[in-house]
């Protein structure tokens, strides 16, 4: 049970919805009692159950797609967020020397900048960022190849700090230069 | 081995390159080394991968802390403790 809050807050991240995080944590641990003979002791419980979670979540609310939506409208660039700090600069100098300049986002904020990911991002980056699964773990979880993996979370986590840069767009964080 | 241990050191696009690999612990100890080496002597790049630790460090941060709606740690706990499928047996069986 000590890992309930642990999947309580991945399941939300995923269903979007209280009342479906709520419904699949208690699916899950039902999975979890009934399948236990099948747990090896001194293997990673934490892993096992969210792999029962992720199997939940998939078999049960994953989008009725036949095919993920690879198709992108472009490559975002690497280090997307790192090289716009320079237009953000007043926005940061008027944090304290205690704060982080990621501390100009609100948790809510950075909570949905991972939920306006489309789904075969955003379960790789939840369970390798948030969770901190393996690559193994996460291809295992996902049942993809672990190049698919690395593939989605390069791109996923692109997508999360646009999606970051937005709001602090929208919020005025960010300076329009002069050309 | 790979290209990125045979070589010297790591350029600057070799280590954006391995970027995601090596926060995520996922280099083999050579290619780990190789980017170290390279971190040692550039400080752009050397930036650029303490952001995106902070950045990682962020989003676990700011993605965990949910809290648990009053109740549901009661219901899961029922689940082991009832006969909910009316086989006459605590618990679910099969």
């Amino acid at each position: 049970m000590e890992f309930a809050p642990q999947l309580y807050s991945a399941a939300l991240r995923m269903t979007r919805n209280q009342a479906d995080a709520e419904d699949l944590v208690q699916e899950t641990y039902l999975r979890g009692y009934r399948s236990f003979h099948t747990f090896r002791a001194g293997t990673n419980l934490r892993a096992w159950l969210f792999r029962i979670l992720t199997n939940a979540y998939i078999n049960k609310y994953r989008a009725k797609q036949r095919r993920p939506q690879e198709t992108e409208l472009g490559e975002l660039e690497d280090l997307y967020l790192y090289r716009r700090l320079g237009s953000m600069e007043s926005a940061a100098a008027s944090l304290s020397a205690e704060d982080q300049f990621l501390d100009l986002f609100t948790d809510a904020e950075v909570k949905q900048a991972l939920e306006n990911l489309p789904e075969h991002f955003r379960l790789p980056v939840l369970l390798a960022d948030v969770e901190g699964f393996s690559y193994k773990e996460i291809a295992e979880m996902l049942d993809i190849p672990i190049g698919t993996v690395m593939s989605r979370l390069h791109r996923g986590r692109k997508s999360m700090q646009r999606e970051l840069y937005d709001y602090a767009e929208q919020r005025g964080l960010v300076e329009s230069r002069p050309e | 081995m790979s290209d990125l241990e045979r070589a010297p050191s790591a350029s600057c696009a070799d280590a954006i390159r391995e970027l995601d690999a090596f926060l995520d612990d996922e280099l083999s100890d050579g290619a780990r080394q190789h980017i170290h080496s390279h971190l040692d002597t550039c400080m752009d790049c050397l930036q650029a991968y303490d952001f995106q630790a902070e950045l990682k460090a962020a989003i676990r941060r700011k993605c965990s802390d949910d809290e648990m709606p009053p109740g549901l740690l009661a219901k899961i706990e029922m689940c082991f403790n009832e006969d909910f499928d009316g086989d006459g047996i605590i618990g679910p069986t099969g």
